[in-house]
């Protein structure tokens, strides 16, 4: 079970194996162990996590985008891998910015990857290189902007109460 | 008896009148026309979302027996459809084949918007969905509820065929601006 202990080994052996700069910092949290590593170095940590570790986080359970709208970098893509010897689980985020979101795919490593990154890309705009097929998943083909961005205006049309209609003339038209 | 002396044209004077009115029905050709119509209508099996499942139970089953109306024979092709319910959310990436659909089938046609997700989006304010069906099709009968009750849509049926017997077009292209879009045979 990775505790803050074992998080710790695991990111000094990621530190090791993969170089002292890709690990950014860790976080034990509510029993959830989280690593926080570089961007550039996303696919190597994952890779090392898969084959390099005694017992191994084989399996990519689920890639998330998220958008930490006040702070920088904003955008944010978390992996949750899950280890069946150890029964545990372990999160691997990293952070980007919106002028040039990149981040390598682990498509190669994890096939399971591939959907999920293009949800990623299609609802926050991350790009993930590497990726065979970078396309939307969700809107269609020809839509402009990423929508779960949290600067993304919320789209639909006011409603309309016996309280606004006043403030809102013609709004039938 | 004496409809054999009537074709044979034995009857006359006030016998043959008094047979012609007890006999012979007269009305206009367009409505029998729309009689006919509204007593065919054939909807598209064709669902969106948690609204078909309502829709099913009230177009297919037995226990709400729509062919008591006579809409009930689902047409699974466009072509041989003429009524086109809306049941359910109408994502931007559904609309250009809701579109399509429409477009292929035979006028004339009707689209009912059933529930409130089809009529106005409903509580999905958002990006992902059209807000209101009639934004992209001529929507004729406004279904409300989330979903609506067997009756509501049966009585919107209902409302559907008031509107046919009264005027095919029912105004939607004057509604719509859509004069000069008919169909030419």
């Amino acid at each position: 079970m990775p505790d803050a202990t074992g998080l710790e080994l695991i990111a000094q052996r990621v530190r090791e194996k993969v170089g002292d700069e890709a690990v950014t910092g860790t976080l034990y949290y509510r029993r959830h162990a989280t690593l926080d590593v570089a961007p550039s170095s996303v696919r190597d940590v994952i890779a090392y996590l898969r084959d390099g570790e005694d017992e191994p986080w084989e399996r990519l359970m689920s890639v998330h985008g998220v958008d930490y709208l006040p702070e920088e970098p904003r955008l944010g893509v978390h992996y949750e891998l899950l280890s069946m010897e150890r029964a545990d689980r372990l999160n691997v985020r990293t952070r980007v910015g919106t002028d040039e979101p990149r981040v390598p795919s682990v498509v190669d490593l994890h096939p399971t990857a591939d959907f999920q990154e293009r949800e990623v890309f299609d609802m926050f705009g991350v790009v993930f290189d590497g990726h065979p097929d970078m396309r939307r998943i969700l809107m269609p083909e020809d839509y402009e902007g990423y929508p779960q961005r949290r600067d993304f205006p919320m789209g639909g049309e006011p409603v309309i109460y016996t309280f606004n209609e006043p403030k809102l003339p013609r709004w039938y038209d | 008896m004496k409809a054999q002396q009537l074709l044979r044209g034995e009857l006359e004077g006030e016998d043959l009148e008094r047979e012609v009115e007890q006999r012979l029905l007269f009305t206009k050709f367009e409505e029998a026309q729309n009689w006919a119509r509204k007593n065919a209508l054939f909807p598209l099996g064709f669902g969106l979302a948690c609204c078909a499942i309502e829709m099913i139970t009230v177009v297919g089953s037995p226990r709400n027996d729509l062919s008591r109306f006579g809409a009930e024979v689902i047409r699974f092709s466009p072509r041989q459809a003429d009524l086109l319910i809306l049941s359910g959310r109408v994502s931007i990436k559904m609309a250009p084949i809701i579109r399509r659909l429409y477009e292929q089938m035979l006028e004339p046609k009707w689209v009912i918007a059933m529930g409130a997700c089809s009529s106005s989006a409903g509580m999905f304010n958002n990006y992902a969905v059209v807000q209101g069906a009639d934004k992209f099709l001529p929507v004729d009968v406004y279904v409300p509820g989330c979903p609506p009750r067997p009756e509501a849509l049966i009585y919107g049926i209902m409302k559907l065929q008031d509107q046919i017997m009264g005027d095919p077009a029912m105004g939607w292209r004057e509604r719509y601006r859509a004069e000069g879009t008919e169909e030419v045979a």
